[in-house]
């Protein structure tokens, strides 16, 4: 099992490798929707390890994925001239810096999730939703009230004077000052995004079938029964949601260097609701329902732009008639429990 | 002083709108025990409603009668499309897991936002002008008389709520499916009417919120409901869940405390502050300030 999952890992890399190296004659929208799937996935798989295989509801993914996308794109602008002194700007050098920028998103969520998920993963069900919900609309209220990263205007690159004032937008006061637009360097591109798709995807199937990953199924089950034979629940349910909140952090890397500018709004309740819907339709922790319907949830809507008003009337039958007639998700299994 | 007056009035005013909604979040998890979404949009539908109901009425003179008239029509419409949620989306779920309840009441709140946008517009609307505002001074603060409506109206409801639910047959029956579901459904109580009469009693409850909110901010768009919303279940949360006088009281709290931050800090952060109370009170005191622990049973 261990070798074989090891084995498709390693050849889906030579595969996206080999296909990034012919991504330049793919059709500019085409590449575009197929980053934002790539990107979708990884959104859906990291909240299916925490709704999913844990059975945590957390209603807040957007905000650990705002997290990541705002820390990124702030480093890889205000300082762009010191990645390009010391890595140079090839594609060797570029390489190297978007590593670090994405350990740095993914770290910095990873540990806005520990900060979150300690408190609150002492609660269960609505609250915990609530909760993670607040804690997302927090982290969206503060990014918008900071001047650094554009505030409400939304942040695109920075301005470098060369008396070395730093900012967002042109400062009035240095008036006729030579400066430097660093624009946020579009980074992401088929291979970066598919080969966390395929990390995460390793990650979380390798994980979810250890010895150590039934514990959070158990979490799941019954969390009484596991606490009762000895499964530190809040351990299992913390590290969840740690993992979850890096994996959304590197989502936001990813996003904010391939669409190059980041707007508070990007990141409300809706986005979180948008994951959300595609971890309950593909069912909540199926592997591959979860990626089928974050494929499915990608491309729907770019057939339905005629009717794009409708979109989250959809979204909302969709969850609606889901939990009424199939709660286990298209492709989820149901588990059978003797009734108490 | 007059500032903190004013503040203080300002901060009942709209507590008070916070705390009518929180009553129905507070009834429905008492007796279901799961947050019914929902709640936040039927405020919005019960401002939408006051607004067409208006229109039809053909009214345009400010007036008390016409005012009570269309609260009344409001509070009936709305009451009925709670009842019909309940019956639609949650009845089937009755024995379903708690996620999926909640799941279904986050689609009907979306679905609610959305197709208002849809039926309604998107773009705000000007709500009538219900009762025309005098404004007069008490100790040097500026007070109108909207805000004494929305305070003196929402005692009036919280009042009536109090006797239906401790005086009548009804009431009892609530108390008692709340207290123990299985055991009340043991003793010959039809749980199903008693769950559509909580439902009519807080949705009536939040439309009278919308009605009484729209006089004070006359902008009303399909989204408006969000955020008291959910203000008003971290109300209902702050003082208890469950618990009548608590939400009453979580309310007023809430109202107070962002008026306060708007007036004395910043206005951005009048949203943030009440999931930061959220957040401690979870923290600290997860029962809530009038709320007693439960056991949990396995």
């Amino acid at each position: 099992m261990q070798v074989k999952s090891k084995l498709l890992f390693l050849s889906s890399l030579i595969l996206i490798f080999v296909i990034n190296l012919f991504a330049g004659s793919i059709d500019p929208y085409f590449y575009t929707v197929i980053i934002y799937i790539g990107i979708n996935i990884i959104l859906a798989t990291s909240l299916n390890l925490i709704n999913g295989y844990t059975g945590q509801f957390s209603l807040g993914h957007a905000g650990f994925m705002a997290i990541g996308g705002y820390l990124s794109i702030a480093l890889s602008t205000y300082f762009a001239p010191f990645f390009q002194n010391t890595f140079g700007t090839g594609v060797f050098g570029e390489a190297i810096t978007f590593i670090i920028v994405l350990l740095a998103g993914g770290t910095a969520a990873a540990l806005v999730g520990l900060l979150v998920g300690v408190p609150s993963l002492r609660l269960k069900g609505d609250y915990l939703a609530i909760t993670t919900l607040g804690f997302a609309e927090i982290i969206r209220v503060v990014i918008q009230n900071m001047d650094v990263i554009g505030a409400s205007q939304g942040f695109r690159g920075v301005y470098i004077y060369n008396n070395g004032v730093k900012a967002p937008q042109m400062v009035q006061d240095l008036g006729e000052m030579s400066n430097i637009f660093y624009a946020v360097p579009k980074f992401t591109n088929f291979f970066w995004t598919f080969l966390f798709v395929a990390i995460i995807i390793y990650y979380v199937h390798n994980l979810i079938n250890s010895t150590y990953g039934r514990g959070f199924l158990s979490v799941k089950d019954d969390e009484i029964a596991a606490e009762s034979m000895g499964i530190n629940t809040t351990k299992f349910k913390v590290s969840a949601f740690v993992s979850g909140a890096f994996f959304a952090g590197i989502a936001g890397v990813l996003y904010g260097h391939f669409n190059l500018y980041l707007n508070p709004e990007d990141f409300n309740f809706l986005k979180s609701v948008e994951i959300v819907v595609m971890v309950i339709l593909g069912g909540m922790g199926s592997m591959i329902g979860v990626i089928i319907a974050a494929v499915l949830l990608t491309i729907l809507p770019e057939f339905l732009r005629s009717v794009s008003e409708y979109r989250m009337i959809i979204y909302a039958l969709l969850l609606i008639i889901m939990m009424l007639t199939r709660p286990q998700g298209l492709f989820g299994f149901k588990i059978k429990r003797k009734k108490l | 002083m007059s500032e903190f007056i004013q503040q203080v009035i300002n901060g009942l005013s709209l507590g008070a709108i916070y705390a009518l909604i929180a009553l129905g979040y507070t009834m429905v998890y008492g007796i279901l025990k799961f947050i019914n979404f929902a709640h936040g949009e039927i405020f919005m539908l019960g401002a939408f409603s006051g607004f067409y109901i208006a229109r039809l009425l053909g009214f345009n003179e400010s007036s008390i009668i016409g005012a009570l008239i269309i609260l009344m029509l409001s509070m009936t419409t709305c009451a009925l499309i709670g009842v019909t949620i309940e019956k639609l989306a949650y009845k089937p779920l009755r024995s379903a897991s708690k996620l999926t309840v909640l799941i279904t009441a986050i689609g009907v709140s979306l679905f609610l936002q959305y197709t208002g946008q849809l039926v309604f517009g998107a773009d705000p609307k000007s709500f009538p002008t219900l009762l025309t505002n005098v404004n007069f001074k008490i100790a040097g603060a500026n007070i109108g008389s909207n805000q004494i409506v929305v305070i003196v109206s929402s005692i009036v409801l919280m009042f009536g709520l109090r006797e239906i639910v401790m005086r009548t047959k009804i009431g009892t029956a609530i108390r008692a499916v709340s207290n123990n579901l299985t055991a009340a459904s043991l003793m010959g109580i039809n749980i199903n009417n008693v769950i559509s009469f909580t439902f009519v009693l807080g949705s009536s409850l939040a439309a009278a919120a919308g009605i009484l909110y729209s006089i004070n901010y006359p902008s009303i768009d399909p989204l408006m409901g969000i955020l008291p919303g959910l203000k008003a279940f971290i109300a209902a949360v702050l003082g208890g869940i469950g618990n009548f006088p608590g939400a009453v009281l979580g309310g007023l709290v809430i109202g107070l405390i962002e008026t306060f931050t708007v007036g004395y800090l910043s206005p951005t952060y009048r949203d943030a502050i009440a999931f930061a109370i959220l957040i401690i009170i979870l923290l600290v005191k997860p029962t809530g300030l009038l709320g007693k622990k439960e056991v949990e049973k396995v």
